[in-house]
């Protein structure tokens, strides 16, 4: 690709931008949100016409108009919000949309198990072919579609942000799967603003800094300061911040939970934890561990099978979500934002009172206070930096960043006792981590119990002051996070003992 | 919620209003080529039916009185979809709200400041029933509410049909019910009208006498204080805060502490109710009683559309209505003006009304793919 320039109205996501990409390589596409590195790609695979530049691909000038002119072309896409239909067969799947048939337009689904099977042996995958969509982790379902673009004829693959939802160990395995793809000759494009794994993975890296070619660098000659340096444009902190903690009451008593998944599997089997006031607890585990469950079932999203649950000495166990929020103050930053944090079509400040629409002083005798509403909405807006500062743009409107900025806004402003954050810095850039984990830490020291969920080791170790280690729905280990060996905690989340 | 300058020019010109325009002047468009098609001239077709509107008082008011059930029928549609539910059940919640007010409407001997207000009331709660079961159906066993508001239509059509067989309430032989009471009617001097000075009145009198030869009742002014009510539910009050965020996205509804199952059932209640108002005014203004289906009406069916063309709105609903009682009062007259026989003009009425609702249908069907 070269000098590729895309504008939308007065606003340039890419401005001239070169890159180029061998056979066999991986190439990182590095910046932060919104630096322009999602709308290059978008460009490559057919989605955006570019509003100048060439694209070549083996020497050859293309017009990629549209995404089947790209997969014909030998360039597959995984989006970072995975395209999938829940209730298919990973074949079926996969063969969406270039269905082998037989005669008379039957569709061959043996054939096509039987090549899907072929296909994750050949690299690795690890896919069982007949599994559905919605049984499967995140982790699966990225495979999936990794298989999706490779049944296609995929050579040069397209990762959007490829390991924001992943598990260490996943992380492993995808490093592991391009490898494999590697050597058969393919070549990958990584978008990402994670520096390890570019260092892990990735021969050549790309930064992209306000829709600006920063550098192109070889990726074994640069370290990771310079790769943050060059993304952000100055230094960065990796390390967060904390004063020593001072431990409070007891706000969260777990005992014996048991909770069953949305297949009737036992998913929390026994779990016992405890979590006092001014403490981060850290829950380190692989997804799919009965993280999700445990999440639900502390905040009412779904029935408990046995056990316990208390909240400030109170038992909680079974309420409803309206409860759980405001009678017992347990504030949660969902996993996942799109679908459970937010309502895209209401603004921002119709989001921010998700929770208290239906308390003063944002209403009365069932009238909304539309005054107070938006008044409430402009204080956060300005409190949280979140951008636009207009209270009136839809929720869908505003960038990862900002969205997850909302969300923050509107639980601990709701004044927790407890407050439940799963994967909260899922998909954002590094500064809006450094943001999130500050809040994590302003909530513990202003006395409040935080329960950290998340897939990252990292970002366990470095904002808790306790881990917690989930596997198969119970807690295995409990370890101070001062100090502690990142292997052996790794060795225990995958069940091993430390 | 509050509107700005650049709010309204969204509106216009990219927004839902400049859709709504563009696909009436492509509906009005198609529909004057199949005229063309069927050898008759469209411009005289269309002035018919502008005349068939506009060159008389009583037609206008005619143009009302078709409006005014179709109106509501679209307030019931669009009230269910902004909760994210397709109510297909408007036509049962119709039949069933005018079978209410026609025995209300009968058996109840009352004054009329009691008897109109009670014969409403019940039609609505029973229609509420009729659309909540749609929504209890789907909260509790997950049935799709397109599904079961369909089959409820035609239990509630055969209801209906079998009510006229109670030896007290169908006059037994001519497939109707008793007439509703005097003091259960809703038309406007509907007695005085028959009166001598009533005669005179009518006579004398050039506008309002004209006016009256159509069977004016209040039924329209109960349809506009419905859509403000439905404009105020949904924009004003917390029930409408919940309906709209379950219909945006019911699992962050759920996130945020809103009982999504509950919501269904209060949704699919109203609109059953609001529906059920619009058989109930039907009877109590028009009709005066129920007669023996062959097959439905349509006055629900119709109000998909209406939903469609308004944009789900109250106002909305007010205008598309007004201009669905246009056409079909307005088409019936193309027939003396340019002699098209009555399918003509039903295919060119469908027609204008299949492109007007189109798009919209078509956007209808994309959010609920990608929802």
């Amino acid at each position: 690709m070269s000098g590729i320039t895309k504008k939308f109205g007065d606003f340039t996501a890419n401005q001239n931008i070169n890159l180029t990409v061998h056979r066999g390589e991986v190439h990182a596409l590095l910046g932060e949100n919104g630096a322009g590195k999602t709308t290059l790609m978008n460009v490559l695979y057919g989605l955006y016409k570019p509003t100048e530049g060439t694209i070549k691909v083996n020497g050859k000038p293309l017009q990629v108009s549209d995404p089947n002119v790209a997969i014909a072309n030998g360039i597959g896409m995984v989006h970072q919000h995975f395209m999938l239909v829940d209730p298919f067969t990973v074949t079926e799947n996969i063969i969406l949309g270039n269905e082998p048939t037989k005669t008379f337009g039957v569709l061959d689904l043996q054939r096509a198990e039987e090549e899907v099977r072929q296909l994750s042996q050949t690299y690795g995958l690890h896919v069982e072919a007949t599994a559905k969509i919605q049984d499967l982790s995140v982790g699966s379902q990225q495979r999936v579609e990794i298989l999706k673009t490779l049944y296609r004829g995929a050579q040069i693959l397209i990762l959007d942000e490829p390991t924001a939802v992943l598990t260490p160990q996943e992380i492993q395995e995808l490093a592991n799967i391009i490898r494999n793809l590697t050597k058969a000759g393919k070549s990958i494009i990584i978008i990402t603003h994670k520096l390890n794994e570019i260092k892990q993975v990735a021969d050549y890296c790309t930064i992209i800094r306000r829709g600006a070619h920063i550098d192109t660098v070889q990726v074994n000659e640069v370290s990771e300061d310079d790769l943050a340096a060059k993304m952000v444009g100055r230094e960065v902190s990796f390390k967060v911040a904390k004063k020593q903690r001072e431990r409070g009451d007891k706000v969260l008593e777990i005992r014996g939970l048991e909770v069953e998944d949305s297949r009737g599997i036992t998913a929390v089997n026994g779990l016992d934890l405890d979590l006092y006031q001014g403490e981060i607890l850290g829950i380190a585990g692989i997804d799919g561990n009965g993280q999700k469950e445990l999440i639900e079932a502390l905040t009412g999203l779904t029935k408990v099978r046995s056990g316990v649950v208390k909240v400030r000495d109170k038992e909680v166990t079974n309420r409803t979500p309206g409860e759980m929020i405001n009678k017992h103050r347990v504030a949660h930053i969902p996993e996942d934002r799109q679908k459970r944090g937010l309502i895209f079509e209401f603004d921002i400040a119709e989001n921010m009172v998700l929770e208290k629409y239906n308390v003063p002083p944002f209403s009365r005798w069932f009238t909304l206070l539309w005054d107070k509403i938006y008044q409430n909405a402009d204080l956060l807006v300005k409190k949280f930096d979140i951008r636009p500062q207009d209270s009136r743009v839809l929720a869908r409107a505003l960038s990862g960043g900002n969205q997850q900025k909302m969300i923050i806004a509107r639980e601990v402003s709701n004044d927790p006792e407890l407050l439940i954050a799963a994967q909260p810095t899922r998909g954002l850039d590094v500064g809006a981590i450094e943001y999130v984990h500050q809040s994590l830490v302003e909530q513990r020291d202003a006395g409040k119990g935080v329960l950290l969920i998340s897939f990252e080791l990292d970002e366990i170790i470095n904002v808790s002051d306790r881990i917690a280690v989930i596997y198969e729905g119970e807690i295995v280990g409990i370890l101070d996070a001062e100090g502690v060996d990142e292997k052996s905690v790794g060795l225990m989340m995958a069940g091993g003992s430390a | 919620m509050k509107f700005t300058k650049s709010d309204l020019k969204e509106l216009f010109i990219r927004g839902p209003l400049g859709l709504t325009i563009f696909s009436t002047i492509l509906g009005f468009s198609i529909g004057a080529i199949v005229l063309a098609i069927a050898g008759f001239n469209p411009a005289e077709a269309y002035w018919a039916i502008i005349r068939g509107i506009f060159s008389k008082p009583k037609y206008m008011s005619y143009v009302i009185i078709y409006a005014t059930p179709l109106i509501i029928t679209g307030l019931s549609v669009a009230f269910a979809l902004r909760t994210g539910l397709f109510n297909i059940g408007a036509e049962g919640q119709f039949i069933v709200g005018a079978m209410t007010a026609a025995m209300a409407g009968y058996y109840f001997q009352l004054p009329m400041i009691i008897h109109v207000p009670l014969c409403i009331l019940l039609a609505m709660s029973a229609a509420a029933v009729w659309g909540g079961l749609a929504g209890y159906i789907k909260a509790r066993f997950g049935v799709h509410e397109v599904i079961s508001t369909i089959m409820l239509n035609w239990i509630a059509f055969y209801l209906s049909n079998w009510s006229l067989t109670i030896k007290s309430f169908g006059k037994q032989g001519t497939g109707k019910s008793y007439m509703i009471q005097e003091t259960a009617r809703i038309d406007l001097f509907g007695q005085w009208k028959i009166t001598e000075a009533g005669i005179d009145f009518i006579r004398s009198h050039k506008i309002l006498g004209d006016v009256l030869k159509s069977p004016v009742n209040i039924g329209i002014l109960v349809a506009l204080l419905l859509a403000f009510l439905v404009w105020y539910i949904l924009n004003k009050t917390t029930l409408g805060y919940e309906l709209r965020a379950v219909g945006f996205n019911p699992d962050a509804a759920e996130y945020g502490g809103i009982n999504v199952k509950k919501s269904m059932v209060t949704s699919m209640a109203i609109a059953g109710g609001l529906a059920g108002a619009a058989g109930a005014l039907q009877v109590m203004g028009v009709g005066h009683k129920i007669a023996k289906l062959a097959i439905m009406e349509g006055y629900g069916f119709d109000g998909i559309a209406v939903a469609l063309i308004g944009n789900n709105t109250g106002p909305g609903s007010v205008f598309a209505g007004l201009l669905f009682g246009g056409l079909k009062y307005g088409g019936s007259k193309i027939q003396d003006a340019v002699g098209a026989p009555t399918e003509v003009i039903n295919i060119v009425v469908g027609t204008i009304i299949l492109f007007i609702a189109m798009p919209k249908f078509i956007q209808l069907v994309l959010r609920f793919k990608k929802g």
